[in-house]
């Protein structure tokens, strides 16, 4: 990775928040991840990895119908099947409570969901029977005999049509398929409208993206009728969210459940929630009296884990001829899928409060509607509600600079809020904490050399070369969040113990899955204690270990969970101060910790950190009304949401004969407050800006009108590879966050979230001067291509053809698949 | 993902193998396994018995013979890629299988394998057709030489008969001719949307010899004779106007990928820059 211009050191805190000196040596270091050498040498276990004595294998039958009367399910065929334990259906089930939907908003509709589809299938993909057998080979040899009796039923998936008179209900019983409307408005939007200079309209598509994390889902359960303790293993970023809905699902008193994360190879949102697996593996067990593991193949992941984004959105921007914003007016559809997931139709109410982006708009007018289709759910992916508001203010906000023929970079800049100005209360309702969006967006231009890249943009053009750049400018809500803002609770545990011996066990509620936290929070935590990282373990993901949590999403595990470790190692600093000033004697306002030692400034004594801590377990010399021990607990509960921000710019050449893009150049400036690890920020926006780019460029889960996955494999649907893509330069600005300690923000999501929208303004930049003004995502050659032939076929002003082979190609045939030119 | 049950015979001779082959009626052959295997996991496919011929000795080799390079059937794209002898005599070949796949695929799949499959996306069998490659298969009853042009018939379908096995590929040296091999790469598989291999000579400013084959765009891969006729005796200036009839005859696929339009579209521009490239940059 090049980082141009001199690395920064993030400085570890703004200074207010820490009333005493301390040497802070670790946070700010390029520490290398604690968790990488097992995981690298595969010495480690994930969910699938794990075997018990005496363990059953699951394989599930599922729908290949989109849309499905279930007439008879025939199973003595597979339970004939040598090695087979049982053949379960919807009948067995009964007694199973629903897969869980956490949201609740007026008049959302709210449909059955079992865990094993009763009377009608509504998506392909969807469970219908469980074959569990002692090996995964008699089970799916078995699976391929359970008989069940469709009738077909006609299907919709299509949003639109899923709205009209004549549809297909996915749920009958509702005689509708639209499951909410979620309006946001403020300000005078029909003055903005009024005074406006100019209108800029645009319908832009969402496309439906897979999550696709490296490891699959898997769910391993085993109950102990002795100790009445059901035991469940599974790939999730809730442990104990998902320990309450499971105690729920199967009637069993919380304290009977146990869950356990293991190893967890990536979720991106999509094991932030409950699936029904979740409930029928551990149903499974105890019913059959022996431990039951399931395993997602690949194609179930496509078809059968939650799928991200799909709206289809229609935006007008009204603006001064001077480029000034005056109010922004969008309409959402949001396709929910034919069942409400965990969070389902919250990920929508997230774009509508970001729609703001980082402008100064004075109106707003949001509406959203959810509808249900025959497809999987969808829920949280990577950004969760955030990128698909980013994708719609920064692509207007481009749209509307060439209309206006300004700079995009100088238009933002002129409807950015000034630094002064924050906390900044946005026109959506939210407060900004912090920003100096002027800053990240100046250090990227100059990062990307954007004066020399408009050169040779305008270069080009006179030699027909079509380069491109794109710019984009986000923030975003992390550290989710204040509990008020949440369904479960937007709070986290941390939890400090100092072993007699010295070392330190933190556990955290969060549920790292990649992410890093067993470093970062030792970084931060050693140095509140003046020891060493190595000598701080991270527990986590264990329900029996770890007090109540909440995990790992939206950005929070450092802001949210960092800051609850953080705070209750404050209230064991005091404990270690009032012990050691017993010592000492001196009084614990005058002791300092830091290098092992605890020290009293005014008589010069001190003591090891290891001699402090052992006093604090022997007990037999401490103050009167110390309590043993060395272990403090904080449940931390956010004042807001904190907002990162940044600016990305890509360079492109458009191959204009092929429609093929290469990306050149790609600068990014962010700023997630204080950093703890810099190389593990560097690696999360990395990875972030490679999956962005993947949805403008590759990704793209289409179903057909039977209902059909028809990329649900990885040999169609195409993520993108490290040859796709050139040496990202990053850099970053520090910002530091005053809604916790460490003024840190959160960093998870931000690369997915600035990136999209970058890719498809460069491109759309790159074809401005032959008049297209927008292609949808994904950028297939093809589109490009069509997008091309489509202006050059138009009939108004003749313009030289590009190419002539183009002008040959665009005068054979008119286009099949329209890429839109919209005005 | 488990496959369904199956028999594993591991012969090491290719008559064993040929005897295997010939027992059972649903007998499959294994190469480097990079197309049967996937098949089998997703159940798509469902052999009774795999003979896997990666034990016999012999069939992996690349070597000078006279007028041509022979390559054993199991030689490894990799090895392939990276054959000196190929790429001095015959460098079309490694550059069409460094493009295959991604490097765990190149160091196992098989040239055999991959033309026995005859995928109408896979990249080798554009090339083994420009270069007029002659394919040797051995039956019990003997060997035969099957020329490219004859060997493929249709979407996974060869002139191979079930009974047979490729033992080796020759290649003609193209020293004195200029090569070229474009693909664009499906994003996802990396299979060949378009793959165009041409093999061109020059003769005082005239194209003398050419041949253009083409994969990814019709049911199988081809010979784009009508581009070949439009330019034979012709200057390199006629390639634009002559790559225009690239799929003509050709009923062309079409995916969520690529249109039929399309992709004739890219196998017109492709066969073009491939020509160009070939004829050393001097046409325009």
């Amino acid at each position: 990775m090049a980082r141009n211009g001199k690395p920064r050191r993030a400085p570890r805190s703004n200074g207010k928040t820490n009333g005493h000196a301390k040497a802070a040596h670790w946070v700010g270091r390029k520490l290398k991840r604690k968790e990488d050498p097992r995981l690298i040498q595969g010495i480690t276990h994930y969910t699938d990895d794990l075997k018990l004595p005496r363990m059953l294998y699951c394989t599930l039958v599922r729908s290949p119908y989109a849309h499905a009367e279930i007439r008879g399910i025939r199973t003595d065929a597979a339970r004939a099947v040598s090695g087979v334990a049982g053949v379960f259906t919807a009948e067995d089930t009964a007694s199973l409570g629903m897969v869980p939907c956490a949201i609740q908003m007026p008049d959302l509709k709210v449909p059955k969901h079992p865990v094993l589809a009763t009377d009608r299938v509504r998506y392909v993909g969807e469970p219908v029977a469980a074959v569990v057998a002692d090996d995964l080979y008699a089970a799916r040899d078995a699976a391929e005999l359970v008989e069940v009796d469709y009738e077909p039923l006609p299907v919709v998936t299509d949003m639109q049509k899923a709205l009209s008179n004549d549809t297909p209900y996915v749920h009958d019983e509702f005689r509708s398929n639209k499951a909410f409307t979620h309006t946001l408005k403020n300000g005078d939007i029909a003055a903005a409208f009024k005074k406006a200079d100019r209108v800029v309209k645009q319908r832009m598509l969402n496309q439906r993206l897979a999550p696709i994390a490296m490891e699959t889902r898997a769910v391993l359960a085993e109950y102990l009728p002795g100790e009445h303790r059901l035991t469940v293993w599974s790939s999730t970023q809730i442990p104990h969210l998902l320990r309450t809905q499971v105690s729920v699902m199967l009637g069993l008193p919380e304290t009977a459940v146990r869950v356990i994360a293991p190893e967890v190879g990536g979720g991106f949102g999509s094991k932030l929630n409950v699936y029904a697996e979740e409930g029928l593996i551990p149903w499974l067990a105890m019913k059959l009296g022996r431990p039951v593991k399931w395993s997602e193949t690949r194609r179930e992941n496509f078809t059968a884990t939650i799928h991200g984004r799909d709206t289809i959105n229609d935006v007008e921007l009204a603006l001064k001829k001077d480029g000034t914003v005056l109010g922004l007016r969008v309409r959402i559809l949001a396709d929910l899928g034919a069942y409400h997931q965990l969070l389902t139709p919250l990920i929508p109410q997230l774009t509508a409060l970001m729609l703001a982006g980082c402008y100064k708009f004075p109106a707003i007018d949001i509406e959203i509607q959810g509808v249900f289709t025959n497809k999987m759910s969808t829920d949280a992916y990577r950004g969760a509600g955030r990128p698909e508001a980013t994708y719609i203010v920064e692509r207007i906000m481009d749209i509307a600079a060439h209309e206006l023929g300004m700079d995009s970079a100088q238009f933002r800049l002129k409807n950015f809020p000034q630094p002064k100005e924050f906390p900044f209360t946005t026109i959506t309702g939210l407060t900004y904490d912090s920003a100096k969006y002027q800053e990240s967006l100046k250090r990227a231009l100059q990062l990307a050399g954007y004066d020399t890249l408009r050169r040779r943009q305008k270069n080009g053009w006179k030699q027909g070369k079509y380069y491109g750049v794109g710019v984009s400018t986000y923030v975003e809500i992390c550290a989710i969040g204040p509990s008020a803002a949440t369904p479960a609770g937007g709070w986290e545990s941390g939890t400090v113990r100092v072993e007699p011996t010295g070392k330190v066990t933190v556990l955290t509620g969060a549920s790292p899955h990649g992410q890093g936290q067993e470093t970062t929070f030792a970084q931060l935590i050693a140095d509140e204690l003046g020891i060493d990282p190595e000598d701080v373990s991270v527990v986590h993901g264990d329900t029996m270990a770890v007090p109540y949590g909440i995990g790992t999403f939206g950005s929070r595990a450092t802001a949210v969970g960092g800051t609850a470790a953080y705070l209750a190692t404050q209230k064991l600093k005091a404990k270690m101060a009032t012990l050691a000033a017993h010592l000492l004697g001196s009084t614990p306002g005058d002791i300092t910790i830091g290098r092992g030692h605890l020290t009293a400034k005014r008589n010069k004594k001190s003591i090891s950190f290891g001699e402090l801590v052992m006093a604090a377990y022997t007990a037999r010399n401490i103050p009167p009304g110390f309590e043993p021990g060395m272990e403090a607990t904080h449940f931390f509960e956010p004042s807001n949401f904190t907002f990162p921000f940044g600016a990305h710019i890509a360079s492109v050449e458009v191959d204009a004969e092929t429609g093929e893009v290469k990306v050149d150049k790609y600068v990014a400036v962010d700023d997630c407050g204080n950093v703890i690890n810099p190389l593990l920020v560097d690696g999360q926006i990395q990875g972030g800006i490679a999956q962005g780019i993947g949805q403008a460029m590759w990704e793209e889960l289409i179903y057909n009108e039977e209902g059909q996955l028809v990329t649900g494999s990885l040999m169609e649907y195409a993520l993108p590879k490290a040859h796709f893509l050139p040496e990202f330069t990053l850099d970053r600005t520090v910002t530091p966050s005053p809604v916790n300690p460490m003024g840190v923000k959160g960093v998870g999501e931000a690369g997915t979230i600035a990136s999209t929208p970058c890719m498809v303004n460069a491109v759309c930049d790159a074809l401005s001067p032959l008049g297209i003004r927008h292609i949808e995502m994904p950028l297939k050659p093809e589109r490009v291509w069509r997008a091309i032939i489509q202006v050059q076929a138009a009939p108004k002003e003749p313009e030289p053809a590009i190419v002539p082979a183009l002008a040959a190609a665009a005068a054979r045939k008119p286009a099949q698949k329209t890429a839109r030119r919209r005005v | 993902m488990i496959p369904a049950n199956f028999d594993y015979e591991s012969p090491r001779t290719l008559s064993e193998a040929l005897e295997l082959l010939a027992s059972r009626e649903d007998a499959k052959i294994l190469a480097g396994g990079h197309s049967l295997l996937p098949a089998m996991k997703l159940r798509l496919a469902q052999p009774a018995l795999l003979v896997d011929i990666g034990r016999i000795g012999g069939l992996s080799y690349v070597r000078e013979s006279g007028e041509h390079i022979r390559i054993g059937a199991m030689t490894t794209h990799a090895e392939i890629a990276s054959s000196k002898v190929l790429q001095r005599f015959s460098p079309l070949l490694p550059q069409a299988a460094c493009q295959i796949g991604d490097m765990q695929v190149r160091n196992c799949g098989t040239i055999g394998g991959s033309l026995a499959q005859a995928h109408p996306a896979a990249d080798y069998p554009a090339v083994v057709l420009a270069l007029d490659a002659e394919i040797v298969v051995a039956s019990r009853t003997g060997e035969r030489e099957i020329p490219a042009r004859e060997f493929f018939t249709g979407m996974f379908s060869t002139e191979l008969h079930p009974h047979e096995i490729i033992t080796e590929i020759r290649v003609p040296r193209t020293d004195d001719q200029g090569i070229a091999y474009k693909k664009h790469h499906h994003p996802a598989s990396g299979y060949a949307v378009v793959g165009v291999a041409v093999r061109l000579k020059l003769s005082v400013g005239k194209i003398d010899t050419v041949a253009i084959g083409i994969t990814g765009v019709g049911q199988n891969a081809y010979r784009a004779t009508a581009v070949e006729n439009a330019l034979r005796g012709k200057p390199v200036a006629a390639i634009r106007e002559a790559t225009a009839h690239v799929a003509k005859n050709v009923e062309v696929l079409s995916d969520n990928y690529a249109s039929s339009d399309y992709r004739q579209h890219l196998a017109a521009v492709l066969t073009r820059r491939a020509l160009e490239q070939a004829a050393g940059g001097r046409a325009k």
